[in-house]
């Protein structure tokens, strides 16, 4: 039994198999090897398995997030059948006399050389991807086997840390907790263990090689710890309490139905925060009144290029179906900061949450933008959907967005597109945009307050140092006025204001929302219930 | 030897995906399927080494065929060319 102390990020207790998740650093040893044919032959087996894999990972791609997306694993499979790809390795081991992991990692590091020195930022980024597939080769020869999780057991996920572009991967109902030794309280593994309601550890100083995958662990996230190879006493006590925890969930089931109304009648709009269509399940089970803060980012991670205005119109009309005339708010692209994506080559910057992301991407390169409304637009017609600008600071940047609004749909117009120009809100989430929300509210016709960012703007504390964690005061008094002072802000101008940062979800706070005026408050969907109680059990007026 | 020219009107070039579709419709054939960019050929069978040409918007390569079926591969890459580059 082994036994670490970690910190919690959210709560929940669950017991089952690990699944270690290495980062790719395969340190490949050079062998003189005797039998250069059975080399050859291992490496073919290898590629076969690797063409296996990459094929259940198109498959699965395809149900998931459409053809088009799905299409690099495609490519991936041709690549290793290149030709030349293949005989670089065979010469290798005949003529070097070299073990096929060594012909593998070799072989790869030239070809992805090659794509690397051309002039040309699209090819330059392929190199990742003949590293992708020589790195997988050397699993499978080395018999690391697949690190994709579409064939896994549902597991405990532990590793070193874990980047968005690695959840988003990961096949989500087969994930029974994430333990981290690395990570932030909000960092996206934080987030998405909020959304799908399952115990999240960081800060968990364990060795990653002491452990196996398949090893059993039981992970607390309301102490905190985590136990690999649990004795008996300690397996029979996390069953007992796996089953009261599932029967305070049923109570809080009994809520799905009714309003969120204090006894003396106060109304707030819960709705659910979700970072894809796969969430939508989530928001449906959880009886949330609408969607208040749609993630579009999803569409543009996890990939190598641009997702075409189709693929976007289709899954934000696929969100507004579902939901059936209840809001779908989107918010437009927020890539840059913590949210890297390879191919929009934005390059290193000494202060990314203070750089170009979001917004200023948006305004700098309309034709990114323009893409993304036009999708949009389309999708408004199929239901209720509002659209959201993250990251503003001026008033001139709502113009802005205005000119450019207009010019899209101007084009479709002309292109008889059929469209709805929905309607359109900002996000709060710098504290300059707070002390000129009485002008903003002119122009807009709602506020989303963004508390994660505007937090850490606030109190000048990054969100992913971990060592900023002490500092983060999420209660902080200056936070707290600033909520209040955008929604009065708004309601003098009869507009509306919620909230859709992590601050929503503090339960510890929502009878202090309900009474400052809060008109929404958008959360992980599986906090939905928890705060439809408080509401239903508190007092508005004092 | 069959061939023709063409200049690529797609706003990435023959990029991977494309490229992937393109080995597959010259592996169809029995005869040899080439490109040609600024005096480089490579074999349309040879992804990686295709993709290597880094062939842009306003390229213009010369695609050929040499083989047996050389009419029918040239007709099909000439449609593929067409409808996706």
């Amino acid at each position: 039994m082994q036994y670490f102390q970690g910190k919690s990020v959210y709560k929940g207790i669950v017991m089952g198999p690990v699944a270690v998740l290495k980062k790719n650093d395969y340190q490949v040893k050079r062998a003189r090897i005797e039998d250069p044919e059975a080399e050859v032959k291992r490496v073919k087996e290898a590629v076969e398995v690797s063409k296996k894999q990459l094929g259940r990972l198109y498959d699965k791609a395809v149900r998931e997030v459409g053809e088009a997306s799905a299409a690099i694993f495609e490519v991936h499979q041709m690549m290793l059948e290149d030709e030349d790809y293949l005989e670089s390795m065979e010469n290798m081991i005949r003529i070097e006399l070299v073990n096929a992991e060594y012909a593998a990692a070799a072989t790869g590091d030239n070809f992805a050389e090659m794509f690397a020195a051309m002039d040309d930022e699209y090819m330059k980024a392929r190199s990742a991807d003949v590293k992708d597939i020589s790195e997988r080769l050397v699993r499978n020869l080395s018999g690391e086997g697949d690190n994709d999780l579409s064939s896994m057991e549902p597991s405990i996920i532990v590793a070193d840390d874990l980047s968005p572009s690695e959840t988003v991967q990961m096949d989500k109902e087969k994930i029974l907790a994430f333990v981290t030794v690395h990570g932030s309280t909000n960092s996206h593994t934080a987030i998405l263990a909020r959304m799908m309601n399952i115990p999240a550890l960081i800060g968990v100083p364990m060795d990653l090689n002491s452990l196996k995958t398949g090893m059993m662990a039981v992970v607390d996230g309301f102490s905190g710890q985590v136990i690999f190879e649990p004795e008996e006493d300690v397996q029979k006590e996390t069953e007992k309490r796996m089953q009261e925890e599932a029967e305070k969930q049923k109570l809080l089931e009994e809520l799905k139905g009714k309003e969120n109304i204090t006894p003396d009648g106060r109304k707030i709009n819960i709705y659910a925060n979700i970072g894809s269509v796969g969430d939508l399940g989530y928001v449906m089970e959880n009886d949330a009144g609408g969607i208040g803060l749609f993630r579009s980012e999803f569409l543009y991670l996890g990939r190598n290029d641009f997702p075409t205005e189709e693929e976007q119109f289709q899954a934000y009309k696929q969100a507004v179906q579902t939901m059936a005339g209840k809001k779908v708010i989107i918010r437009t692209l927020d890539i840059g900061a913590d949210k890297q994506v390879e191919y929009f080559n934005l390059g290193k910057e000494e202060n990314p949450a203070l750089g170009y992301r979001a917004i200023r991407i948006c305004l700098k390169q309309p034709e990114i933008f323009k893409a993304q409304l036009r999708a949009l637009f389309r999708a408004a017609v199929y239901g209720n959907l509002s659209v959201m600008y993250p990251m503003i600071t001026s008033t001139e940047e709502v113009e802005k967005i205005y000119a450019i609004v207009a010019e899209v749909e101007e084009e479709l117009k002309k292109q008889e597109v059929q469209y709805k120009i929905p309607e359109q809100g900002i996000m709060i989430e710098t504290p300059a945009a707070v002390m000129i929300s009485d002008r903003l509210a002119e122009m807009v016709d709602f506020f989303s307050i963004g508390t994660n960012d505007l937090t850490q703007y606030t109190l000048a504390i990054d969100r992913q140092n971990e060592q900023l964690d002490d500092f983060y005061n999420a209660h902080h008094e200056a936070v707290l006025r600033m909520i209040r002072m955008v929604v009065e802000n708004a309601h003098k101008c009869g507009k509306w204001a919620g909230i859709c940062g992590e601050l929503g979800a503090d339960l510890t706070l929502t009878e202090q929302f309900v009474r400052m005026g809060v008109d929404e408050l958008s959360v992980a969907p599986s906090m939905i219930l928890k705060l439809r109680k408080i509401v239903r059990e508190m007092k508005a007026e004092e | 030897m069959k061939s023709f020219e063409y200049t690529i009107k797609d706003e990435l070039g023959i990029h991977a995906r494309p490229a992937g579709m393109l080995v597959k419709e010259a592996k169809k054939f029995a005869s040899e399927c080439t490109i040609t960019k600024d005096g480089k050929t490579k074999k349309l069978t040879q992804l990686m080494m295709l993709m290597s040409l880094g062939v842009k918007q306003g390229d213009t390569v010369t695609v050929a065929a040499n083989g047996e079926d050389e009419d029918a591969a040239i007709e099909t890459l000439k449609a593929f060319f067409e409808a996706n580059l």
